[in-house]
């Protein structure tokens, strides 16, 4: 039946469609908005949700759905890797002789330790105590940019050893007694190329994430420092943390698979 | 139906009856703001569709040219337009712009983003910004993208190959992938877009099996773009670091495999396929229910035919491979599961047969292209099972046979499928309907113009004809002028719909919130809707298709009532003037 | 707004209405964490100072596992989140495998069968 009453649409109409009256309540009836279509500064609930706990799961959910698909894609790389050692596996082992394994180790126990704090950070601005939530972001973000240095540093020594692949490789010309032994092991300085195009692609991907963590650690850093993440906003925190943690976990495995392919012998070994 | 637009405003307060009949709402999506800054900031997902339409329009059109030229040159044996260099560049754009800038985002972008929040009774969908980042993301990658195959352009086709691609091809390889890599994380977003909403924004009492089959369909299609797409994207870096910092991964100089290169390639590009095609399954499980006034047949099945095509999906990329040095036993697994995951799609083939099965089918547009596309599917599924088989794809692959397969699918399917959504929900889009002998005239052209310009590539295919090549052996002319004739039609087929359309803009009759007297939820508010969808949110209590001829009668005798009181309502009022008239003329 | 330092061992604040999701982990938990896994960063090495052949890498790999498995459950909370985020990331999981399976499977059973060269 017709009638004026029903202003909202009858769910039940989902096998009547509606007749034409309903459209004009409808449009007669327009709600306020809740605040402007610009989205500027509202309370940490956003309109579209209904509530904070469908936001913050939704938020969640998102996070980890793009942490799949860093995973997915990082992911082609190990596959790259896992093959090429499989094949060449004596190439691997001369590559990854000529790393740092001193290095490659501070670098592990400082992302983990970055990990840490990150974690700490995030409980902190879920228990909203700003000051410590800076500060556990300020280390954070000390260690992050140790990591690249310390990367840094190895990268360059590999440059200047003529370990770079497509831009300076030199190594076996200044080091040809060394080429017997790959012989030997029936590869050749070539394939020892194969394993270094695979660690600076590794490293370099994972590096290039390292770099947008840090930038997003020094600008939630001064968001903190301003008092954005308190009155129950600290999910953004949390979110960061989850992208960070991500970051560490990558290099938790780059670590053995590039690093210590030749063992781990501390009196002798590494460079 | 009523279709003459009343002028006046309804008195306030008061539903005017008079006033109702299908005028477009005074404040909808499009006309609440205003500005160039009110589109490109918009947040509302109404409004990131329709930038989308623009931009994929615009593509679509770009890629055609291509197609003919392609088409243009293949009219003679001896490439007399072309020279083979730019034949070689002209397929390539072909492929990247249709491939990456207009089959993966369409159906997902324009239809995807407008309707997903509707059908689930929601405001916007879970990330409106990240979705306005998903298109501009793809604005920046397609304009690097054409502006590369435009501007010295790209010949590795694209597939982008290794080592071809990394170490021997001139031309913008290296700006073509940026632009490649930049669209694939606008998709990846909107699929998690999607994901997170389905899951999270559902109206009260939509449980999952009272969704539309259309949801279902973009959900499997965003699993494959949230677990897919990151692996072409480290494949094009990969590309891409050997390309600009020679660091090789694929190069066999160093021992690199190139199949290694194609292994990750497939792995995203085969369930891409799926991306394109399996949202216009999602249209067509709608359409075929809505014109032939039935629930879809087997709900259920089409439902995890859907999650069953995204997951198998992703078993079957070798079956490009075929004929590289892969190993025969990976090539039968391949096999095996390549003819598996044809399974689910003649499922819902079965089941949108069985729906039209003692239906009360209605011939409009929407419904002559889905037609149109289980037919075309079909066609297209049926030769990918000689694909499937190892031993037939060894001769039939990188022939036209291949060529004509995948059109069958992508154009016969998937842009059938999009042409079925544009004609489905333009009213709801728009608010006014366009032209309906035209629309089928026009689907009707596209399906005849189709058919000449691909069928004839299977048999061009079958006896030999490779593909790729700007020229061709003489034998083959026939069917090449044939296909090139196809092609003119489907030009025009394609071109139609887009005048038309437009032309229904300002001319076309006002639609109304329900023209097609569909179910669904986003056909329970306004066209064009308001910007906030719903007045309220809907509460839903039944399943999605509760199409049935009592339900059609039901609404027949309420909109004659309609009718009726228009009527009484004019005549009183007409009668009341008289009275009026005659009192004012009596002095009293 | 600042309550004690690190030494609050506040678990689920009172009267928060979403403590199911929103879950304050003990500072304690996150520095057993982070032993464990300056455990098997030590155990790392200590397993690589050996020559075990082919054990090497799997050990290597278990170990780098469970370190990842540490800050997944632990640092990322997945451990209190809801049953669809734990789906989504096994996922992930899931899906890597089919890559690397899949495609090791052409490879590795090349050699199966001469394959002209």
């Amino acid at each position: 039946m017709v009638s004026e009453t029903q202003n909202t649409p009858d769910p039940n109409a989902a096998s009547v469609p509606a007749p034409a009256v309903e459209a004009a309540s409808l449009t007669a009836h327009a709600p306020d908005a809740p605040h402007g279509d610009g989205h500027e500064s509202h309370g940490p609930l956003h309109h579209h949700f209904d509530d904070m706990e469908q936001q913050r799961e939704s938020n969640t959910l998102g996070m980890w759905l793009f942490l799949g698909t860093e995973a997915m894609m990082f992911g082609g790389l190990f596959l790259a890797y896992s093959l090429y050692r499989w094949m060449y596996p004596w190439a691997f082992h001369e590559g990854s002789s000529h790393l740092n394994i001193t290095l490659g180790t501070i670098n592990t126990f400082v992302l983990l330790f970055s990990s840490l704090t990150m974690a700490l950070a995030v409980r902190c601005a879920g228990i909203k105590d700003r000051k410590w939530l800076v500060r556990f972001l300020i280390l954070t973000w000390i260690l992050g940019a140790a990591f690249l240095i310390v990367k840094g540093f190895e990268w360059t020594a590999d440059y200047h050893e003529g370990l770079v692949p497509g831009m300076n490789w030199f190594y076996y010309n200044e080091h040809p007694a060394a080429l017997p032994r790959l012989a030997e092991h029936g590869i050749s300085q070539q394939n020892v190329m194969m394993y270094f195009v695979v660690y600076f692609c590794m490293t370099g991907l994972h590096a290039a994430h390292m770099i947008v963590g840090l930038a997003l650690v020094g600008w939630f850093t001064f968001l903190a420092a301003k008092g954005r993440f308190g009155g129950g906003n600290d999910q953004p925190v949390e979110i960061l943390g989850l992208y960070w943690h991500l970051i560490d976990i990558i290099w938790i495995f780059l670590f053995p698979l590039l690093y210590l392919i030749a063992g781990f012998h501390p009196g002798g070994g590494g460079h | 139906m009523r279709t003459d637009a009343i002028e006046q405003p309804p008195p306030p307060g008061k539903p005017d009856v008079t006033s109702v009949a299908y005028e477009i709402p005074r404040e909808h999506y499009l006309n609440r703001d205003y500005g160039w800054k009110s589109w490109l900031f918009t947040l509302d997902h109404k409004r990131i569709a329709i930038l989308y339409l623009f931009s994929i329009t615009f593509m679509f059109f770009l890629g055609g040219m291509a197609a003919t030229l392609i088409r243009l040159n293949l009219i003679t044996p001896n490439s007399h337009l072309l020279r083979p260099q730019t034949y070689n560049k002209m397929f390539s754009a072909h492929g990247i712009i249709m491939v990456f800038f207009f089959l993966i985002p369409s159906i997902p972008a324009v239809f995807g983003n407008f309707l997903v929040p509707m059908m689930l009774g929601a405001k916007d969908l879970a990330f409106p910004k990240l979705n306005l980042l998903s298109w501009y993301l793809y604005m920046l990658g397609s304009l690097i993208g054409i502006g590369a195959v435009t501007f010295g352009g790209v010949d590795t086709g694209w597939t982008f190959y290794a080592p071809l691609s990394t170490q021997y091809a001139y031309g913008n390889v290296a700006i073509t992938i940026v632009g490649a890599f930049l669209a694939g994380f606008s998709s990846i977003l909107t699929g998690l877009n999607f994901i997170v909403t389905i899951h999270k924004m559902r109206a009260p009492g939509l449980t999952w099996f009272r969704l539309p089959l259309f949801i279902w369909s973009m959900y499997a299609t965003s699993i494959i773009q949230v677990l897919g797409t990151p692996v072409l994207a480290i494949t094009l870096l990969a590309l891409f670091a050997e390309r600009v910092f020679h660091l090789g991964i694929f190069d066999p100089k160093m021992g690199g495999d190139p199949i290694l290169m194609q292994h990750l390639f497939w792995f995203y590009s085969h369930p891409a396929v799926y991306i394109m095609v399996l949202p216009s399954m999602a249209v067509v499980s709608e359409v075929i229910a809505c014109f032939s006034r039935r629930p879809v047949f087997g709900y259920r099945f089409v439902a995890f035919s859907s999650l069953a095509i995204a997951v198998i999906g992703f078993l079957v990329w070798g079956h490009h491979m075929f004929s590289t040095t892969q190993s025969p036993y990976a090539s039968m697994i391949f096999s095996f599961l390549s003819f598996l995951v044809a399974i689910p799609s003649g499922i819902k083939v079965f089941n949108w047969t069985a729906t039209l099965y003692k239906g009360s089918i209605r011939l409009t547009t929407p419904m002559l292209y889905c037609l149109g596309f289980i037919g075309l599917f079909a066609v297209g599924g049926l030769t990918g099972m000689h694909l499937a088989a190892v031993a037939s794809d060894i001769h039939l692959t990188d022939t036209y046979f291949i060529v004509a397969h995948f059109h069958y699918i992508m154009v016969g399917g998937a842009t059938m499928g999009y042409m079925a959504a544009m004609h489905f929900w333009w009213p709801k889009i728009t608010g006014r309907m366009y032209n309906e002998s035209l629309g089928r005239a026009a689907a009707i052209l596209l399906f005849v113009g189709f058919n000449l310009t691909f069928f004839p590539q299977f048999i061009a295919g079958y006896e030999g004809m490779p593909r790729r090549y700007a020229t061709y052996a003489p034998e083959y002319q026939f069917l090449n002028i044939m296909s090139s004739a196809g092609a003119s039609i489907l030009a025009v087929a394609f071109l139609l719909p887009f005048i038309y359309l437009i032309w229904s803009l300002k001319r076309g009759p006002i639609a109304g919130p329900n023209p097609w007297r569909a179910t669904g939820l986003e056909w329970q508010t306004a066209s064009p809707p308001p910007w906030y969808n719903f007045d309220v949110v809907p509460i839903v209590t039944q399943g999605p298709y509760a199409y049935s001829p009592e339900a059609d009668e039901l609404a027949d005798a309420q909109a004659d009532m309609t009718r009726a009181q228009v009527e009484y309502e004019l005549t009183r009022r007409e009668i009341e003037g008289h009275h009026q008239k005659e009192d004012s003329t009596r002095g009293v | 707004m600042t309550q004690s330092t690190i030494n609050d061992h506040l678990d689920n604040p009172p009267g928060d209405p979403e403590h199911s999701t929103h879950h304050i982990v003990p500072v304690g938990t996150y520095l057993m964490v982070f032993a464990g896994l300056m455990v098997l960063l030590v155990m790392t090495l200590v397993a690589a100072s050996f020559d075990l052949g082919e054990a090497n890498l799997i050990i290597a790999v278990t170990i780098a596992v469970l370190k990842a498995l540490l800050v997944i459950l632990y640092f990322m909370h997945l451990r209190w989140s809801t049953k669809l985020t734990q789906v989504f990331a096994g996922a992930a999981l899931v899906w890597l495998l089919i890559l690397f399976v899949l495609t090791l499977a052409d490879f590795f059973s090349r050699s199966w069968i001469h394959m002209p060269a």
